[in-house]
């Protein structure tokens, strides 16, 4: 499970704006099993979703969702994205981006069966991003 | 016609001691049942520990009829991606979405966002006018397990009410004539 980031962050308003590009290589397999495909008799679908976790001054834990998808029985449980951008604003509860170093981005997913349990799965792997200390005005995303 | 028979013959036969006794067996029955109710409530720390799906905002997910069980302790932790089922201040009608953010306080204090898996923007229209998140006190219960199609029963009782009556009628009729 890899994760490649590029990112800046932009003012609006009084939250900072994180903008983070990134690539997911993942193959989505049950533990339990071996390493089996994860899709066994009970799995209807899997939401699947790439979250951001840092700590602020303002907020002790932050957890953002940048990306998701929903990944249905019969789809290739594999994931080879490239250049992806967030599919959510990655605004802060405040200006808690700038110059934080310890921005951990992690794959997770949510199973969901034909009936029965609904467990949320943390993927392995997980890659930590460094926001920049200063401000970018005019920068295209 | 043989079987209306039978049963009128069953009602004129039991005397009034039986019927008392068959009228106490109803009544256990459903005292019976709203303790396993509140026992769920306890075990779940849930005021509803189980809901219906009343829209398909949680498609491909989760279909109207679907009948989900909640978990609501205070030890769980709010997180991403979790399925909470919350209840906008002065509504009704609990939500059952996921958890889009989360921003949570060294003392435990934590506001969040929501958003339907199948909804293209999060709820933050839904909730009250100048409300930006919701709190731990917002939420009814996390999603832990689900069952499909069920819950269809209790929304036909809500749409139509005539269906509701017949089932109640139903139901009391085959517990004062059955016989243990």
């Amino acid at each position: 499970l890899r994760k490649n980031v590029e990112d800046f962050t932009g003012p609006r308003e009084r939250s900072d704006l994180g903008f983070v590009t990134f690539d997911i290589t993942a193959d989505i397999l049950n533990g339990d099993k071996g390493l089996q495909s994860i899709f066994d008799w009970n799995v209807k679908q899997l939401f699947l979703y790439l979250s951001a976790e840092y700590s602020t001054k303002n907020n002790a834990l932050n957890q953002v969702v940048l990306w998701d998808k929903i990944m249905l029985r019969g789809d290739n449980p594999r994931l080879f994205l490239k250049d992806m951008k967030s599919k959510y604003f990655f605004f802060d509860d405040g200006n808690g981006l700038k110059g934080n170093r310890n921005v951990t981005l992690t794959l997770s997913w949510n199973v969901v069966p034909n009936a029965g349990i609904l467990p949320l799965v943390t993927g392995s792997g997980h890659v930590s991003v460094p926001f920049p200390d200063t401000y970018e005005t005019t920068k295209s995303y | 016609a043989m079987l209306s028979l039978d049963f009128l013959d069953d009602v004129r036969r039991m005397n009034k001691r039986q019927l008392y006794y068959q009228v106490l067996n109803f009544g256990m029955i459903v005292s019976s049942a709203l303790m396993i109710w509140k026992g769920l409530m306890v075990v779940t720390g849930s005021e509803s520990p189980i809901v219906v799906v009343l829209s398909g905002s949680m498609e491909p997910a989760f279909h109207r009829g679907d009948l989900l069980f909640l978990t609501n302790r205070i030890e769980d932790p709010i997180r991403v991606g979790e399925i909470v089922v919350f209840r906008i201040e002065g509504r009704e009608i609990p939500i059952v979405h996921r958890v889009l953010k989360i921003h949570e306080k060294q003392n435990g204090d934590i506001k969040f966002l929501t958003k339907g898996d199948n909804n293209a923007v999060d709820d933050r229209g839904l909730y009250k006018r100048g409300q930006h998140w919701l709190e731990k006190k917002d939420v009814v219960g996390r999603a832990r397990g689900f069952v499909p199609y069920i819950g269809i029963v209790t929304i036909l009782m809500n749409d139509y009410p005539k269906f509701k009556y017949a089932v109640l009628f139903l139901l009391g009729l085959f517990v004062l004539v059955h016989r243990e």
